[in-house]
């Protein structure tokens, strides 16, 4: 219960603040984004952070899942070392770099959410299938399951919370990550955040950030509840089988690997 | 029927896991694969169900040779179970049972009638445990539901990695005698890994004992602890060999017939005539129906007592025609009394077991010697 005391009372707190500087109507001669604005700004803030989001899952689940085959169990480390060292990408630079190459707009800030959004996800997703326990899958096998179906009925189960932490982390990231998108004009709260920065008025700064960060603690929220939903009932509890699955999904979802 | 015929296998390192093995485990024979760890006990297991493949042999189940069917048909027709247990965290004890016969497309209500009928067979109440999770059972529950799962579609072939390697030792013999129950029912073709020549002793009908890659000895227990072929078996099966042994022998194999027994509504003084024309020291008392009720010591009789009954001496150790000698042994041992009486399930006396008489069955006059 406790645990959601905090972000609830954030988050309402957080939506005070957006309505307070929506009704002040103008800061001097400047005058504040009216109400409407501020949701559709919200609304296509979230376009923006969920169409990278799912774009990311179809691509970088098989990714991260290929990375764990046989074949490509050589490159699989070389590769995480590479996504790990793009996630240091400063994300200014990143959409800097994105920019120049497909110009300003809202196709250029979905291509770099969609970058960023990728690593957690393949990363989790490589984790995740790697951490069940090889015992597992070979009784799997050697009990007459095909390959496709050790997969879908022992790994995918199995991995299912660290890939979904994994979901959860790149989301809350790229809520952030979006209002910088906003510079390079695709719209969302990074635009009235902008607004607010040329201009040196902190109210309409706040008019931005504040439901930005309303936005982060409400998907976090909805997607912890999804991750725990998703987690198979045999391994919420303690248990030595799966002891090391759950030390691989807490230390991914500190995000510290 | 399972026969490995001249099967090696190379890894590619270069290791030679296994060397030119041979040998054939009869329908409904228990072998076990024994030897220390490295000698390719548990490869030769997964070449059986091609989890590894084999470099050059052939192996053959109930006569086709393994590498003509399927490989995922063959598992599914060869129960295995392994010493991590290796149960699906994620899916219930029910659904773990049936992991096969949901391969196998068995319809879902047989599914779970055959989860119920197993927990059953292994022991544990089916209607408790049948829709928890792994994580909820202890090791040892954890442990009955692999070989439940190993048998879920009724496979002819077992094949047991290990099994009760992960458990406690009083939970360990206590799977190990309830799966030899199980197994004289079911009378499985079973080829079962450990490197415990305890547990090989007692599950085995026969044992291959292995040694890197090579199989050193293949034969029953009793011809492996009384015959060792070479220098390695003897110290692989211990300077105790002699006492791992007896418990291979049964107070039925040894028991001899008394010298004397005594109705016990004999007078005292014909009691005592009979002791003494007999120059025997004891004598069992039997009451009208054969069955069993206690000693009678000469000693008792001096002081004249008016019934046999009065100068009883009542059993202190008595053995059924299972019980393993080991076990009458240390009967023997702990009540100070030289022989034990063998009695059947209603205290009907069968016959005796004395020090001399084991004695004599382990080490017959001209191999004294050797021992």
């Amino acid at each position: 219960m406790k645990k959601w005391i905090i972000p609830a009372i954030l988050f309402l707190t957080l939506l005070g603040i957006t309505a307070w500087m929506t009704s002040l109507g103008s800061v001097g001669v400047f005058r504040m984004a009216p109400a409407g604005r501020v949701l559709t700004a919200t609304w296509k803030h979230l376009q923006l952070v969920l169409a990278a989001e799912i774009l990311a899952i179809l691509v970088g689940v098989p990714i991260g899942f290929m990375l764990t085959r046989r074949s490509f169990r050589a490159v699989g480390p070389i590769i995480m070392g590479i996504v790990n060292i793009g996630q240091t990408v400063p994300t200014l630079a990143l959409i800097g770099i994105v920019t120049l190459l497909l110009g300003m707009g809202f196709t250029a800030a979905l291509v770099g959410l969609f970058i960023y959004a990728l690593l957690p996800i393949v990363r989790n997703t490589y984790a995740g299938i790697l951490s069940v326990d090889p015992a597992i899958k070979e009784a799997s096998l050697g009990m007459g399951m095909t390959k496709s179906q050790v997969t879908l009925r022992v790994e995918l189960p199995l991995a299912r919370p660290v890939l979904i932490a994994g979901i959860r982390t790149s989301t809350v990231v790229n809520v952030g990550t979006a209002a910088v998108a906003g510079m390079i004009g695709a719209g969302g709260l990074g635009e009235l955040i902008m607004t607010g920065l040329a201009v040196r008025v902190t109210e309409m700064i706040l008019q931005g950030a504040a439901p930005a960060a309303a936005l982060a603690i409400a998907l976090d929220a909805l997607l912890g509840g999804v991750e725990a939903w998703m987690t198979p009932r045999g391994l919420r509890r303690t248990s030595t089988s799966t002891k090391r699955q759950r030390k691989t999904r807490s230390v991914l979802a500190d995000g510290s690997l | 029927m399972i026969r490995l015929e001249q099967v090696c296998k190379v890894f590619a390192d270069g290791t030679e896991a296994v060397k030119d093995l041979s040998l054939e485990i009869a329908e409904g024979e228990f072998c076990v694969f024994l030897g220390p760890s490295g000698c390719g006990k548990t490869t030769s297991l997964k070449m059986i169900n091609r989890l590894i493949p084999l470099t050059s042999g052939t192996i053959y189940i109930q006569g086709e040779d393994t590498r003509t069917r399927n490989v995922n048909q063959l598992r599914r027709d060869i129960g295995y179970a392994i010493q991590n247990i290796g149960l699906f965290p994620h899916l219930t004890v029910r659904q773990n049972i049936a992991t096969v016969p949901r391969l196998l497309g068995w319809p879902k209500t047989r599914q779970k009638q055959r989860a119920m009928e197993l927990l059953e067979v292994v022991g544990m109440d089916a209607a408790t445990y049948v829709d928890r999770y792994p994580s909820e059972l202890s090791g040892g529950q954890q442990q009955r539901v692999g070989v439940a799962r190993c048998l879920g579609a009724d496979p002819p072939i077992l094949l047991m990695d290990e099994p009760f390697g992960a458990i406690d030792p009083i939970t360990r013999s206590k799977l190990q005698d309830e799966f030899l129950k199980i197994q004289e029912h079911l009378k499985k073709t079973i080829a079962f890994v450990t490197h415990d020549i305890n547990e090989a002793i007692k599950m085995g009908d026969t044992i291959a004992l292995m040694k890197s890659g090579e199989l050193v000895q293949y034969a029953p227990p009793a011809t492996l602890l009384s015959e060792p072929k070479t220098r390695f078996v003897r110290d692989f099966v211990g300077a105790d060999r002699v006492l791992k042994g007896l418990r291979l022998l049964r107070a039925r194999d040894v028991m001899i017939d008394p010298e004397l027994t005594l109705p016990l509504n004999m007078g005292v003084s014909a009691a005592r005539q009979a002791l003494a024309a007999s120059s025997e020291q004891w004598a069992l008392a039997l009451d009208t129906e054969g069955r069993f009720r206690g000693w009678i010591e000469a000693e008792d009789l001096v002081d004249a007592p008016e019934t046999l009954d009065d100068a009883l001496t009542p059993a202190v150790a008595t053995a059924g025609p299972s019980t393993p000698i080991n076990e009458v042994l240390s009967l023997m041992l702990a009540s100070t009394t030289g022989s034990v009486p063998v009695l059947d399930d209603h205290d009907r006396l069968l016959g005796l077991v004395s020090f001399d008489t084991i004695r004599d069955v382990l080490a017959p006059p001209t191999d004294r010697g050797a021992l």
